[in-house]
């Protein structure tokens, strides 16, 4: 069989990128003892007492727990939110809405380490410090404003004539919302989850200074893997690869609607 | 009277968008708002809709002040030039939603739907979505949900606009019939006079949101009050003159004659602004009164069974709309002719200050 040239091209950059995730699938294999003995391209004597580890230290599972209830948490306040408030953007015109609206935007501009150290010392005094709430809501400051441009993209792309003839139906406004208006946006509903997640599940900064014991988010207890007998490289790398799944699973769910995404919205 | 706007008007944005205008349309009634696009007849139906508060003025609804009533809880259905339905919903469920709504139960609602989307011709669409279907069949689906509900007041914003020749002829014969029996106040927007004058029933003109006249279409075609009503119910537009009146005598153009008909003998001395339809301008003189005028032709424009002449006369662009088909070569000199009965004479105020005197024989009007 031939291959064209560009097909060439396709399979070495999918080579490419795929390297570094199948090293980390390599290493996962891997005992600590071959990973450390020199250079080899697939596992000698295949293991999964790494993931076996994973799955029976609850300092390990649990950190997936947790990323999981906080990232659910968060995902479900900045879409609750979001979608009034880009409703609002998209049908009404208000005094300062355009500047709203950029302002609401320009607080993604600002690195989320620096506002670690005010939402530690805000949670610590209010009580808030791991928990999973504290990281949802951290985590909301850079989400809802993401959201509600999201959003706004898709609303303003549905004629605001069918929110009067529904009107004129006899629809009130929160059942003709749930009924007509959400079914119509599911797309971008899908794509602004999907970025909440994403966004809220590898942030590590914020989740890692508001967390302790209770809360530990996976990304910060994969930092924390240093013991006396040195880094534990292969339980590193199963624990890298678990955390990809959920990410991978996401958007081989949201596939359709986010390529709709792009087409049709702003993201 | 069913509905009337008492003193309505609408400003936006210190913008009048609608002059405080005053309308009683009686249940039972076609009424068409016809103007240009701008003109507000959206604004308008908005307001009759209670989409849009008025700035001043009241709204009565069968004798109840329903000005700042919210619409859920008004009797009216709309249907827009684009075409709106609930994407997400079927066919059926589309039609069904008013009804559903108002709780009626599930057997009355099938056979409801399943009559009006027979007589729309939409029965073998049921199950589908609304966006599989051609323009034209989403515009029925849109036309189903307005009839299903058996409203009071039916808004029709120029509902055929959007739609190929043939579906906009075949539906504009049916949309009347369709919501005749129901007795309903119907409000019609349109742009295009023909459309005004084969629907029948009232005609409401409108120019730069206000309303120049209110009367049977007929009547306004025929006997305009003013210059305005006069061009804007007219396609192509009206083609204008100024004259003036000495005496007896009227000069017109190159023309000076003494008029025979007693409405036009009647007119006091001064300066007009006389108007004539485009299928009033000939080739051939008509009668031994007929005006001559000498004008240049610009372009020809032949449809399949009529022909648009584009004339120059002096500074004026007239239009000739002539039956039949004259292969014409433009930039030449042609005569054309005018009957003086069809002459409407307006005043310095734009308003009608003699008829053509052909309408008079008009039984009709």
């Amino acid at each position: 069989m031939r291959i064209s040239r560009s097909n060439w091209i396709m399979i070495l950059y999918i080579l490419f990128l795929m390297l570094p995730i199948y090293w980390l699938v390599n290493m996962s294999l891997k005992s600590n003892q071959e990973i450390l003995d020199g250079f080899s391209l697939w596992p000698q004597a295949i293991t999964f007492d790494n993931y076996m580890t994973i799955f029976t230290d609850s300092s390990w599972y649990m950190g997936y727990v947790n990323s999981i209830i906080y990232v659910v948490i968060n995902t479900i306040i900045s879409l609750t939110v979001a979608l009034p408030a880009a409703y609002a953007f998209s049908r009404y015109r208000f005094m300062g809405d355009k500047h709203l609206f950029f302002w609401l935007l320009s607080n993604r501009m600002a690195p989320p380490a620096v506002f670690a150290l005010p939402f530690f010392q805000l949670y610590s005094s209010v009580g808030l410090f791991d928990t999973h709430i504290a990281v949802a809501l951290a985590h909301t400051l850079f989400n809802v404003p993401l959201a509600v441009w999201i959003l706004e993209g898709f609303m303003r792309g549905v004629p605001k004539e069918i929110d009067e003839t529904a009107y004129i139906d006899g629809y009130g406004f929160f059942r003709f919302f749930g009924k007509i208006f959400v079914p119509l946006i599911a797309s971008g509903i899908g794509v602004t989850a999907f970025f909440c997640f994403m966004f809220s599940w590898v942030e590590l900064l914020l989740s890692r200074t508001l967390t302790a014991v209770d809360a530990k988010s996976i990304a910060a207890t994969m930092t924390r893997t240093v013991s006396a007998s040195g880094v534990d490289w292969g339980v590193l790398a199963a624990a890298g690869v678990l955390t990809i799944i959920p990410g991978a699973l996401v958007i081989y769910f949201v596939r359709n609607h986010i390529a709709k995404g792009f087409a049709l919205g702003r993201v | 009277m069913s509905l009337q706007l008492e003193n309505v008007s609408l400003t936006v944005n210190g913008q009048p968008h609608i002059h405080p205008s005053h309308l009683n349309l009686a249940a039972g009634s076609m009424n068409v708002l016809l103007g240009p696009t701008l003109s507000g007849k959206t604004s308008l139906m908005r307001l009759m809709a209670g989409l849009d508060m008025p700035s001043t003025g009241k709204i009565l609804w069968r004798g109840d002040d329903v000005t700042g009533v919210k619409v859920q809880k008004r009797d009216i259905a709309m249907v827009y030039q684009q075409f709106i339905n609930y994407p997400s919903m079927t066919v059926f469920e589309n039609i069904a939603s008013p009804l559903r709504l108002r709780k009626k139960p599930e057997s009355e609602i099938i056979t409801a739907v399943k009559k009006t989307a027979d007589l729309l011709k939409l029965g073998a669409f049921l199950q589908k979505k609304p966006l599989e279907l051609s323009g034209g069949q989403q515009q029925r689906c849109a036309l189903a949900r307005a009839l299903v509900k058996q409203s009071g007041l039916v808004l029709l914003d120029e509902p055929l606009a959007n739609l190929d020749y043939k579906l906009r002829e075949e539906l504009r014969t049916e949309i009347p019939k369709m919501f005749a029996d129901s007795g309903a106040v119907f409000v019609y927007a349109t742009t295009e006079p023909e459309e005004a004058l084969l629907l029948g029933g009232n005609t409401v003109t409108l120019w730069q949101g206000a309303i120049t006249q209110f009367d049977t279409s007929t009547r306004v075609y025929h006997r305009p009050k003013n210059l305005v009503t006069a061009n804007v119910f007219s396609s192509p537009p009206m083609n204008f003159l100024d004259a003036e009146k000495e005496g007896l005598l009227i000069s017109l153009g190159e023309n000076s004659y003494n008029p025979l008909d007693p409405g036009h003998i009647k007119l006091t001395a001064g300066v007009y602004r006389v108007g004539f339809r485009p299928n009033h301008l000939m080739l051939e003189p008509k009668n031994s009164e007929s005006l001559r005028f000498s004008t240049i032709l610009k372009s020809t424009e032949i449809t399949g069974s009529e022909t648009f002449l584009h004339l120059q006369h002096q500074q004026q662009h007239w239009v000739s709309l002539l039956h039949g088909i004259h292969h014409l070569t433009p930039g030449v000199s042609i005569d054309v002719f005018v009957d003086p009965a069809h002459l409407y004479f307006f005043d310095a105020m734009g308003q009608t200050a003699a008829l053509a005197t052909y309408t008079q024989s008009l039984k009709s009007v």
